[in-house]
């Protein structure tokens, strides 16, 4: 049974616990195969010169005669800047002038390229490409320097002392002599790496990329300018077929039987075959030919092991368990106790819904055969995960299927599957085809609303007590929600009574002095398909107890400010956002009539987030979001400006949800289908966002995601300050407009 | 179906079904991939191109209504607007993803060819079709700003 224990684990602990394991046992592969494939380099420099091969200093630095240095990403660029931030720590060590950087995507090879932070997977999430490569990428940076610095003495027959490297040119300055990179690059490449504990780093004082404060441009903007940045929907390949997939209306589903004639009878439509465990693919020489195709497809569903409940029922069901005892994942002091013996109780539910990822690239993933071996070319989040599914799909081993990793159109967690559902699917329908010609597979924008793995629904039940004095002093918290992990290879054995963190990450670790504190989680089960989405657990846990905090300063009639700063005194980064957040968005100061202010504190992935959103009213009463202050602490900034883009984005991401999404069901079926009703934050609703970032020695932590869980509380907070009633269900839309889109 | 269209300058033939999207024709048929597919029909501006001089979403033009009209897409997005609009994009390091920004470019080009010194107002209601899931509003605001001064001299 789950204790306090696992309350500790964040899915970033839980992954590495027990994905190694779970990955291998089930997909029946070992990790650390090592399988290379093609080099998807052209692609990840988005259609631009490819990077020259040169010699290999090592599995993250190839340099070239003509000085070009190539950095081999091991996470995929999907916007938030990763290529950008791998390649500053390690140029930053090898003391490469950034003008010869250039990035390539790594093969999928989970021995040179897995993910310390997520059981060795090849895989991005969690935010963790910063924290995971920092150390390892200062290593690659400053081995290579060392075998620069050594091949140059050689050379010259100096000492290794008296050469200096500065901005990829190698120098002794004592003889006036001067090499490049490229010139000495096939010589320090032959020479043997130098041990790791041997190793010099820079002082960061001499750092001249880190950190820098004007924007270092990102290595893969100039191709998405004119078009010329190639992601997987621009792959074309000779004689290759575009699938669209048919699947079940309701979660489920099963295909009984389909009639492919009318499809077959569309122009350009050339096959019509079944993907097991998913529904009926109809394969034509273009999109627009197989959607036409599907479009007339008739297939008959098997639903009766299917989903049927609406959203109401499902809301239903959660309260019904939250009524029932569930597993403590925190237990501090005696909530209960204390909070029969309270001044003031205040009782709250929060409802949050369904919620799609929809990047702007739909879902979609090329295979193709080479010889007796699988090529998928996608903009792959989990590459090993992907590898193993395409993998089984065929019934080879996975050492025969390669991934050449695009950028990919945005994800926010959607690519990054514990299934590997699309390679599944790309290399199901390869497979059905007999390999006969190279299949992409494209899911439409309709297919990704509807097409499961959301953000799960969730319903918050929270009690707190005051005492005489308004002081905090009871917390009770019950969280339903379904288990992300359950069932897949991480947690096979999580059965309905089990929780895992992804549950109540950000709510058992609430950072507030509170005495007598419990936080229980309870399971929901339904057939639905969940997923992580930007933030995970954090996305709804920082609402419902930063927004149930504002409601009990509120009750206490103290200053939501100036009550977490007191219930902060052992959480001092915490608070140290939140001061610095205060003080730049002038809290306290006076307003315009119609605006007021909120706050919001949370730490998630390893960073600090405080955010003053201020607000005023729109004619349909929903909060105009007029500006952000947000202040974060993420250790050291490798790339500030890249900081300030992943909170301006993980603001607006957050905000859309907040203000106008959800998935919701009736009778089982999806209700949206585009973005009409699933409508995404537009440029109208985007606030001012100001980004402070706390100066920090520390190492890096996330910034991908920590932006997006504080932004929903702050403006529920400042909704509560101007009109003095508390939003307890997201969207708020459905909460004050009754849901008109 | 033929159809004889003028892309980026050059004419060009395609044979498609009349209601194919300009789109699909664009992406697949002449291997134009710039121009994005986001949802199909008309509300993310992923696809925006420039038919007949004004900002279309290619993905609900059938190709038979194209007609004589001069296309131009990301790619073919020429002059000392569009080279602004690419100049300022680079500057403020706009895109994130970059799926949508094809879109959000020619959106911006075709804005301060109307209105070479737009507001915020009229910047939120040429870009409200726009959208862009990494959230780079706050930066696509600002480089529409910094694209008018530097064409505006």
């Amino acid at each position: 049974m789950p204790t306090e224990a696992n309350a500790r684990l964040s899915r970033r602990g839980f992954l590495r616990s027990s994905a190694a394991a779970g990955a291998g046992l089930v997909l029946g592969f070992e990790l650390g195969c090592s399988t290379s494939s093609s080099s998807g380099a052209p692609e990840a420099l988005g259609g631009t010169t490819p990077p020259p091969a040169g010699a290999t200093m090592n599995a993250f630095l190839r340099i070239a005669p003509d000085d070009s240095v190539t950095i081999v990403a091991k996470h995929v660029e999907m916007g938030q800047g990763a290529f950008t931030g791998l390649a500053t720590i390690l140029a930053e060590e090898l003391d490469a002038d950034w003008s010869q950087v250039r990035v390539e995507a790594a093969p999928a090879d989970a021995s040179r390229y897995g993910n310390a932070l997520l059981g060795s997977l090849q895989a991005t999430g969690s935010s963790t490409a910063m924290a995971n490569s920092w150390q390892q990428l200062r290593e690659a940076g400053a081995q290579a320097r060392a075998m620069l610095v050594a091949a140059a003495a050689a050379t010259w027959g100096v000492p290794e002392a008296e050469v200096t490297v500065e901005r990829g040119n190698v120098r002794h300055p004592g003889r006036g002599l001067a090499a490049t990179f490229g010139e000495l690059a096939a010589r320090a490449g032959a020479l043997p790496p130098p041990p790791v504990e041997g190793l010099t780093f820079k002082d960061p004082s001499q750092y001249r990329l880190i950190g820098r404060p004007e924007a270092l441009p990102r290595v893969d903007l100039a191709g998405k300018l004119d078009g010329r940045a190639r992601f997987t929907l621009d792959v074309h390949l000779p004689g290759m077929l575009t699938a669209l997939v048919a699947r079940p209306p309701r979660f489920g589903g099963k295909v009984t039987s389909f009639d492919a004639a009318a499809a077959m009878a569309v122009r350009g439509v050339r096959e019509v075959v079944e993907v097991p465990g998913r529904g009926v693919a109809v394969l034509a020489d273009d999109y627009w030919a197989a959607k036409k195709g599907r479009d007339a497809l008739v297939v008959e569903w098997d639903e009766s092991g299917a989903e049927r409940r609406g959203s109401a029922e499902l809301f239903a069901a959660f309260r019904a368990r939250a009524d029932a005892p569930g597993v403590v994942v925190r237990d501090e002091g005696d909530a209960p106790q204390a909070i029969g013996g309270a001044v003031t109780v205040i009782e709250a539910e929060y409802e949050l819904p369904y919620l799609a990822h929809a990047p702007m690239e739909p879902l979609d993933c090329v295979a193709r055969m080479e010889g007796d071996r699988c090529v998928l070319t996608a903009g792959s989040q989990g590459q090993t995960i992907d590898q193993g599914a395409a993998a089984a799909a065929l019934g080879v081993p996975p050492e025969r299927v390669g991934i050449e990793t695009l950028l990919a159109g945005g994800s926010f967690g959607r690519r990054f599957t514990l299934d590997g559902d699309i390679a599944y699917e790309a290399a199901s329908i390869l497979k059905a085809i007999g390999g006969r010609a190279p299949v992409k597979l494209v899911w439409s924008r309709e297919d990704d609303i509807r097409g499961g793995k959301y953000r799960p629904m969730v319903l918050h039940r929270l009690r707190g007590g005051l005492d005489a004095g308004g002081n905090v002093v009871a917390w009770q918290h019950k969280i339903v929600v379904q288990s992300i992990f359950k069932g897949s290879v991480v947690a096979p054995d999580l059965g309905d009574d089990g929780v895992e963190p992804s549950m109540f990450e950000g709510a058992s670790e609430l950072p507030y002095a509170i005495p007598n504190l419990r936080v229980e989680a309870a399971q929901a089960t339904t057939g639905v398909p969940v997923h992580w989405w930007r933030s995970v657990g954090h996305s709804h846990t920082a609402f419902a107890t930063e927004a149930f905090l504002d409601e009990l300063a509120a009750a206490a009639g103290r200053d939501p400010v100036a009550l977490r700063r007191e219930l902060l005194r052992d959480a001092p980064r915490e608070r140290a956002v939140l001061e610095l957040a205060a003080e730049k968005a002038g809290w306290g100061s006076p307003l315009p009539a119609g605006r007021a202010r909120g706050v919001a504190v949370h730490k998630s992935f390893g960073s600090y987030v405080a955010q003053i959103a201020e607000i005023s009213l729109r004619p349909d009463g929903l909060p105009k979001v007029e500006r952000v202050v947000c202040a974060v602490d993420c250790g050291v900034a490798i790339n500030p400006d890249n900081v300030r883009a992943q909170v301006e984005g993980g603001i607006a991401y957050g905000l859309g949800a907040a203000l106008y999404d959800e998935i919701t069901l009736e009778e089982g079926r999806v209700v949206q289908s585009n973005f009409h009703d699933y409508r995404a934050l537009r440029i109208h609703d985007m606030p001012r966002v100001e980004v402070h970032i706390v100066p920090s020695a520390e190492p890096p932590t996330g910034i991908g995601e920590p932006g997006t869980p504080p932004i929903a509380p702050a403006v529920a907070s400042a909704y509560r300050a101007l009109v003095g009633s508390p939003v307890r269900r997201l969207p708020f839309r459905r909460a004050l407009a009754g849901g008109a889109p | 179906m033929k159809h004889r269209l003028q892309v980026n300058g050059s004419p060009r033939e395609v044979d498609a079904e009349p209601d194919k999207p300009l789109l699909w024709v664009l992406r697949d048929d002449l291997r134009l991939t710039g121009t994005k597919y986001g949802c199909g029909v008309a509300q993310c501006g992923a696809c925006t191109v420039h038919l007949g001089g004004q900002p279309v979403r290619s993905c609900s033009v059938p190709v038979a209504l194209v007609g004589e009209r001069p296309v131009v897409t990301v790619e073919g997005a020429q002059g000392r607007v569009a080279g602004a609009v690419r100049a300022a994009w680079l500057e403020l390091q706009v895109p994130q993803c970059g799926y949508c920004q094809s879109g959000q470019i020619m959106t911006a080009i075709n804005l301060l060819t109307e209105i070479p010194k737009p507001t915020d107002a009229d910047i939120d209601g040429a870009f409200a079709g726009n959208i862009c899931r990494c959230g780079t509003y706050q930066r696509v605001r600002a480089a529409v700003h910094k694209a008018a001064q530097s064409v505006g001299g």
